[in-house]
């Protein structure tokens, strides 16, 4: 074989960088976090506040990943993306309410084998709402942003409306598992076990998604997906089937983050979907439509503040995620992470 | 005379003549056709939505993009108002100062959200407004020693329009000479340029257009529009609330509307939203008699309950969407009826 | 006379209310390289899109190896062996050079020896192995593009301007590596601007105009002929020599 083009040899050996992290928006996390102490004033508030702020972040990066994704590969933003989440939720509540008597005896491991099947419950109902979304609503759609915005909002007035057929339309309360009741002690500070819960949670699901992204060859179709879907079908794959894949895994994810809001709130109601969604949006924009990474970080950016804020002036709590885009969109006004296309 | 009114953009539809008609004359002679409190609250109802939502269609039929703001300005009118009448009293002048805020207000708004978000996607738009909508919704409930937080401000009018038949005739005549300027707006040079951006933005921009201009000034009068239907709908109900004005639910009822009776078409737009005010407060009688026929069957009666009669408009919404574009009317028109 | 690789016969692409393509014949022998010339808005790239599955054809057939394509998706295409390289590169910025030329190659991860080939063509694949796509040079690029289009030997490559935008230097490297590729009998089409660059490298060509092809034959005949270059080409090329 012999050797012909040799452009590039005038650098030979400098290396390009590779991916490189950027990690500005990374350290946002933690200077939130330190300038609120002095603001907070006793460390062992902050440290609750910062733990149930966390724990918040990860809940909304739950329910916020599988948009992002889903869009940014598909160029879809479902608005009936909090359906999944009201239905995970109301599925994670049929099996908790007839296991309520494993719930009852304070032991680890009897809760756990109520809250796994009904977690299950909730990633399956919701993934199965999804595959139905994707197929049936969304597919003659794609290219046709108006008509996408259209039909998930009917698909969203629709579901809410079936969710009350099948599960009524009272609020149901939740019973939350005995074991993860109540808060650890440390120093003077008091941390809920719930949210430590949610924080391991998340945080494997993270280490999980990065890890499927970056070192498993469909997240390498994934990633160039995101970037270029047209070379990726020139060069053999067909995306549409991965977008299905995408679409379910997403729905199964906001069914999961539903399961978990709903735990912490302990009741479940049709319209907290919609409620969350608002914030989901946030946190997608913020971190940069269609960018993993960037929700993660917006998901912890808004968790945080949101509970400092609760603390500090509570007026302003509800608001501040928005005041937080605002200033996110004029320092970066694609988000945090742009993706490729925009 | 009847072209200048309606800005030689006739209903095409020998079908939708009369159902307008049908509509403007059930409409002017409400009080007399259907005595009672009921079919007038529904009439006047009607007449406010119809500006509503045909402020939506020159956003979302005329311009083609998504905004999820409309009732943050249907709000800022009802509130606009409402907070004067409390703070300055029942009187012309005090109406007259809230109704002025409230329109500065919403244009005020309308110009940021446009200039800052119209130069991109269509998805940030609906995004972003729906954000901004949120907000409002907060702090209209935060505020409460302005609003009155969840509870509202119930509010007294100046003497002549404590007559009901006098606040109907108000609401009626101001929604209906609204409705004939946006006709006349969407068939001006102004309104067929937003047609061919809407078509095609990248044709309007090189042949010299400014889209994002167009798209800001069209963003504007659609919140005049909506806060103008907020300022009415408060003077007929004497009161403003979230409920009433700033609530999500609303705005999908909107969306309902302007889809279901036919985007791009004004007419559509008073089609829809009688249609679906009708819908609201009477196919939920129908509904409970087809719930007690469907008694002992699986799972109809469940569907068929009266509260779950927005079930039926969102598969309407959904078929229009997929099969019927241009909704009623344009079936109506696409059929030569 | 052997069967071509790949055959148009009548081939008509509308997009939008336009109507690109207007009835286009021609053959890619095989084993050859054919290039297809044209002036800028002549349909060169539609037609390869069209190839391609990425814009429908409205009427006409498109036959691959005796197959009829011209209803096939843009997956089904590629996988009966045909790459593309698309005018923009295509290349997946936010992967690095090894990713993009793994996600190419179908089977999983590269052949060895064949990659010791590409780095032969490319050196500059080799050192860039780890680096983002997007901070690469505008010829290295392309370079990774064709890269990953041979990256697993396939029936026929398309290829779109690979000498745009690239300086003269580049280009000579170019020419270097389609020489060492013809050396393998592929089968390739080539969209080209720059005649001189077809002319060092064509087998066959095919020229369009408006939508149809306006001639085809040999490469050196059509090169040895400057009056049929000037009449069929005009002077949107002599720019370019």
């Amino acid at each position: 074989m012999s050797a012909a083009a040799s452009a590039g040899a005038k650098d030979p050996g400098a290396a390009l960088p590779g991916a490189r992290l950027d990690w500005i928006p990374l350290a946002l996390v933690p200077v939130l976090a330190l300038a609120a102490l002095p603001l907070v004033g006793s460390p062992p508030t902050w440290v609750t506040l910062t733990v149930a702020g966390l724990a918040m972040g990860m809940m909304i990066f739950m329910m916020a990943s599988g948009l992002t994704l889903v869009f940014g590969l598909m160029d879809v933003l479902n608005f009936a993306h909090g359906i999944f989440i009201s239905v995970g939720a109301y599925g994670a509540a049929s099996v908790l309410t007839r296991m309520a008597g494993r719930l009852e005896q304070p032991s680890l491991a009897s809760d756990l084998s109520a809250m796994v099947p009904a977690v299950l419950a909730a990633i399956a109902l919701a993934g199965l709402l999804g595959w139905f979304f994707e197929r049936v609503l969304i597919r003659p759609v794609y290219g046709d942003h108006l008509k996408q915005i259209l039909i998930t909002m009917g698909g969203l007035i629709v579901f809410e409306q079936l969710i009350h057929v099948v599960w009524g339309p009272d609020i149901i309360p939740l019973p939350r598992p005995g074991a993860i009741t109540g808060a650890f002690i440390v120093g003077e500070a008091a941390i809920e076990r719930y949210r430590v819960l949610a924080v391991i949670v998340g945080l494997a699901l993270f280490a999980a998604m990065w890890l499927l992204l970056n070192r498993t060859r469909i997240g390498l179709l994934v990633r160039a997906g995101v970037e270029n879907p047209e070379m990726v079908e020139s060069l053999g794959y067909r995306i549409k089937r991965l977008f299905v894949g995408v679409f379910v895994a997403g729905s199964g994810l906001a069914g999961l983050g539903g399961a978990m809001w709903a735990m912490y709130q302990e009741q479940v109601t049709a319209q907290m979907g919609m409620q969350v969604l608002v914030v989901i949006f946030i946190v997608v924009i913020i971190g940069g439509l269609g960018s993993v990474g960037g929700c993660f970080v917006g998901a912890m950016l808004v968790g945080l503040l949101a509970n400092y804020t609760g603390y500090l002036a509570p007026k302003l709590s509800l608001g501040s995620n928005i005041l937080l885009m605002v200033l996110v969109l004029l320092w970066r006004p694609r988000g945090l992470y742009p993706i490729g296309k925009a | 005379m009847l072209a200048r009114m309606l800005s030689g953009d006739f209903p095409r539809s020998r079908v939708l003549t009369a159902v307008l008609l049908a509509i403007l004359i059930g409409l002017a002679f409400a009080p007399f056709i259907f005595p009672g409190t009921r079919s007038l609250n529904v009439a006047a109802k009607v007449a406010v939505f119809v500006l509503l939502v045909a402020s939506y269609d020159l956003l979302l039929g005329y311009t083609g993009i998504v905004s999820f703001a409309h009732t943050m300005f249907f709000g800022i009118g009802g509130y606009g108002v409402g907070i004067a009448m409390v703070k300055m009293g029942a009187g012309w002048g005090a109406l007259a100062i809230g109704a002025a805020a409230a329109l500065t207000l919403s244009l005020a708004i309308a110009l940021a959200i446009g200039l800052l978000s119209l130069r991109v996607r269509a998805i940030f738009f609906a995004m972003i407004t729906l954000a901004v909508a949120s907000f409002f919704q907060i702090l209209a409930s935060q505020l409460s020693p302005l609003t009155g937080g969840e509870d509202g401000i119930t509010f007294r009018l100046p003497e002549p329009l404590q007559s009901r038949l006098a606040a109907y005739y108000l609401v009626f005549a101001v929604a209906l000479a609204l409705f004939l300027l946006l006709l006349r707006v969407v068939n001006s040079p102004f309104g067929r340029v937003l047609l061919s951006i809407r078509e095609n933005e990248f044709r309007s921009e090189a042949l010299g257009y400014r889209v994002v201009t167009y798209r800001t000034v069209a963003n504007c009068l659609a919140a005049l529009g909506a806060t103008v239907a907020g300022i009415l709908y408060a003077i007929w109900l004497r009161y403003t609330g979230p409920d009433t004005t700033l609530s999500f639910d609303i705005m999908i009822d909107i969306l309902l509307m302007v889809v279901i009776g036919g985007m791009g078409t004004l007419y559509g737009s008073a089609v829809g939203a009688t249609l679906f005010v009708v819908a609201q407060n009477y196919l939920q009688d129908l509904m409970k008699l087809a719930s007690g026929a469907a008694k002992g069957l699986p799972l109809l009666p469940d569907l068929l309950h009266p509260d779950r009669w927005l079930l039926w408009l969102g598969l309407l919404f959904i078929v229009c969407v997929y099969y019927f574009p241009s909704g009623i009317v344009g079936r109506l028109r696409a059929r030569g009826l | 006379m052997p069967e071509p690789m790949l055959s148009l016969a009548g081939v008509n692409t509308h997009i939008a209310q336009y109507h690109i393509l207007q009835g286009v014949d021609f053959e890619v022998p095989r084993g050859a390289l054919t290039m297809l010339l044209g002036r800028n808005g002549a349909g060169k790239t539609t037609c390869l899109r069209t190839i391609m599955g990425l814009w429908r054809a409205s009427a006409g057939s498109i036959r691959m190896d005796g197959r009829e394509i011209s209803r096939a998706a843009t997956p089904d295409v590629a996988q009966l062996g045909v790459a593309y390289v698309p005018e923009n590169m295509g290349i997946f910025a936010g992967l690095t050079v090894s990713e993009n030329l793994r996600l190419a190659a179908r089977s999983g991860e590269p052949d060895a020896g064949r990659l010791e080939w590409i780095f032969g063509l490319f050196p500059a694949m080799k050192t860039f192995w780890n680096a983002l796509a997007g901070n690469l040079s505008g010829g290295q690029k392309q370079m990774l593009a064709i890269a990953r289009a041979i990256v697993e030997p396939r029936r026929l490559l398309l290829v779109d301007e690979p000498t745009k935008g690239l300086a003269p230097s580049i280009i000579a490297n170019m020419v270097e590596a389609f020489r060492e590729l013809k050396r393998t009998d592929t089968t390739v089409l080539v969209v080209e601007q720059n005649f001189n660059f077809a002319k060092a490298l064509g087998d066959t060509v095919a020229v369009m105009d408006s939508g149809r092809i306006v001639h085809t034959g040999r490469m050196d005949a059509l090169a040895a002929d400057s009056a049929l270059q000037t009449k069929l080409l005009g002077l949107s090329l002599e720019a370019h020599q």
